[in-house]
């Protein structure tokens, strides 16, 4: 087995009984975030026999598949095939991706301990976010919850060491150069800078989850009010709009 | 059809069947049985298919009444259970005529008991399955006052019984190397299997943990490991250095280190060890694993309702037994033909 701070990437690796890892990075690091998405819309495309599901994270993409019907040898050369047809590191991104313009309020609890730690005052902090457009790296820990990245590197802040108790659904949480949408309220020990209307998990809807790995973010700054109002207006969405990217 | 009115149920009683699979991606762990045995133990009781919705009853069922005549099958963990005054068998199928009461009390070894009624529950599905999913916020625990639909009734008949392997006291659990287990020393891994672990009461359908003296399990480059996808079964040591198993409605990523992943066989072994219960580890290739859970596969739901037989009660109750048999033994006894054939 090969160790991931000295091994050369990607690697394959088996992942308990019906899985295999394929990792392109063991850090944060955009551009295997890029190759993780587009192998993955690669193996969704051909869906080797016995695969039953795909998922891409920050930096890896995992294969399901039914143990009954192939193994990790034969899933595994049939990986490395895809992986060497071509540099995954360079591959656009998938198509179908969508830019979504999220109304949001930067006056969150935590937000004058992160523009601390930032080293901007708050006031620079909340505009450098509400400016900021980043990507769904990855979906996952909560269902619907979005990573999003990369912040400017001066955003590379810690988690806190408590966990704040509750954050609420809609909560804009930031560390780690990244923001993250909570989905549902939730524990977390990220720092809260902001909120939205916006739900990325809606249970029951025709469109449960409407955010994807790739799809991209931006925020429009509006006033709690007008949060309120876009929110009771749209109570799932909180009056973000989403247009498809070329 | 409803078919049973909930009068109480326990904290931890909710609506479960396979689950959801195929929604990692979106950050949705599969959730489901905690215990996946004891859903196709009642299906095959009952004559059914395994996807049947069941009542999973964490530690504690409760008290429910049948609107119709109504026949049930009990799984997974022991618990005591009565039918008007009279104790009544666990691994078994039992009619509820209309306007009785079914008690369900604690469990006596185990944890996760399990109330199947013939035709499934047929409670609202939503995302293709009826499984509450309760740190996603899909469904509920079940609730005191809730009437309990049942699907179309097949050919399910009371009085049989399974014989079931006991999977409730705690024991050896298989677990394969995984993709994170590299990062464990030879030194620390050679620890891990050589160390008596005891289900800890912080346990429920995410995770299991295990308690053990010594010092903690630590991984190389522990704090910086970057988040990647997390399976029902993955052993992850948490920043204490303690181990929890993961369980079907776990997280579906993360970035504390694991040792290694529970093969499915052996995963209800964790999810019902009870309070106390002790676990060790054995890692098997991963070619042995396969290869077991393959013959595992073969034949199971056959081997199960071949399994099926008459319940055996005192000889007072003979007359009761031989109307069974009379209008028993026809499926069973066709599936163990064909098993032999």
């Amino acid at each position: 087995m090969t160790n991931t701070a000295s091994a050369s990437f990607p690697q394959i690796v088996p992942m308990g009984l019906a899985g295999l890892l394929v990792r392109f990075s063991a850090r944060l690091d955009e551009r295997a975030n890029r190759a993780a998405l587009a192998f993955r819309a690669a193996v969704e495309a051909v869906r080797p026999e016995g695969v039953e599901e795909t998922a891409s994270s920050l930096g890896s993409v995992f294969l399901r598949f039914d143990p009954g019907v192939t193994d990790h040898r034969k899933l595994s050369e049939r990986v490395a095939d895809l992986l060497g047809a071509r540099d995954w590191f360079a591959a656009p991104l998938p198509a179908g991706r969508r830019l979504w313009t999220v109304p949001a309020v930067f006056d969150g609890p935590d937000l004058a301990a992160a523009a601390s730690l930032v080293g901007l005052s708050p006031s620079d902090a909340a505009e450098e976010l509400a400016a900021a457009r980043v990507r769904v790296l990855a979906i996952g820990f909560a269902p619907g919850l979005p990573y999003m990245g990369t912040l400017p590197a001066h955003w590379d802040i810690p988690r806190q060491t408590a966990l704040t108790p509750v954050a609420p659904a809609g909560a804009i949480v930031v560390a780690v150069r990244q923001i993250i949408i909570f989905p549902t309220a939730t524990p977390t020990g990220w720092r809260q800078v902001g909120r939205t209307g916006f739900r990325a998990f809606r249970p029951g809807a025709a469109d449960p989850f409407p955010l994807a790995a790739g799809d991209e973010i931006r925020f429009r700054p509006v006033t709690g009010r007008d949060l309120d109002a876009l929110t009771s207006a749209d109570p799932a969405g909180g009056g973000a709009v989403a247009e498809a990217l070329p | 059809m409803s078919a049973l009115r909930v009068l109480s149920a326990g904290p931890g009683v909710t609506v479960q069947d396979l689950g959801r699979p195929g929604r990692l991606a979106c950050g949705l762990s599969r959730g489901g049985a905690t215990d996946a045995l004891a859903l196709a133990e009642g299906a095959a009781l009952l004559g059914q298919a395994t996807d049947c919705a069941a009542l999973e009853m964490a530690g504690f069922g409760g008290e429910f009444e049948a609107t119709h005549d109504v026949t049930v099958a009990l799984t997974g963990a022991p618990m005591r259970a009565v039918i008007e005054d009279r104790r009544i068998p666990w691994n078994a199928t039992h009619l509820l005529r209309a306007g009785q009461r079914l008690e369900i009390g604690g469990a006596e070894a185990g944890v996760y008991g399990y109330l199947h009624v013939a035709g499934g529950f047929a409670t609202e599905e939503i995302m293709d399955s009826r499984s509450a999913h309760v740190t996603a916020g899909i469904g509920a625990p079940v609730m005191a006052g809730q009437t309990l639909p049942a699907g179309p009734a097949g050919t399910a008949r009371a009085g049989l019984r399974l014989d079931v392997a006991d999977r409730f006291a705690g024991g050896t659990v298989r677990i394969v190397a995984s993709a994170q287990t590299a990062l464990f020393s030879e030194a620390e891994r050679a620890r891990f299997v050589a160390t008596e672990f005891v289900r800890d009461p912080r346990a429920n359908r995410q995770g299991v943990r295990l308690a053990h003296e010594g010092a903690p399990f630590r991984a190389e480059e522990q704090l910086s490991i970057l988040s990647e996808i997390i399976v029902p079964g993955d052993v992850q040591m948490t920043g204490e250095g303690t181990p929890y198993v993961l369980l079907s409605e776990c997280q579906t990523m993360g970035g504390y280190p694991r040792i290694g992943t529970v093969v499915p066989d052996d995963l209800p072994l964790v999810a019902q060890a009870g309070p106390g219960a002790r676990l060790r580890f054995r890692f098997v290739s991963l070619d042995d694993a396969v290869a077991d859970y393959r013959r595992a596969r073969a034949g199971e739901a056959t081997r199960l309702s071949a399994a099926v037989r008459p319940l055996i009660r005192d000889p007072a109750a003979m007359a009761d037994l031989l109307s069974y048999q009379l209008v028993g033994g026809v499926t069973a006894g066709d599936d163990l033909a064909r098993e032999e054939g």
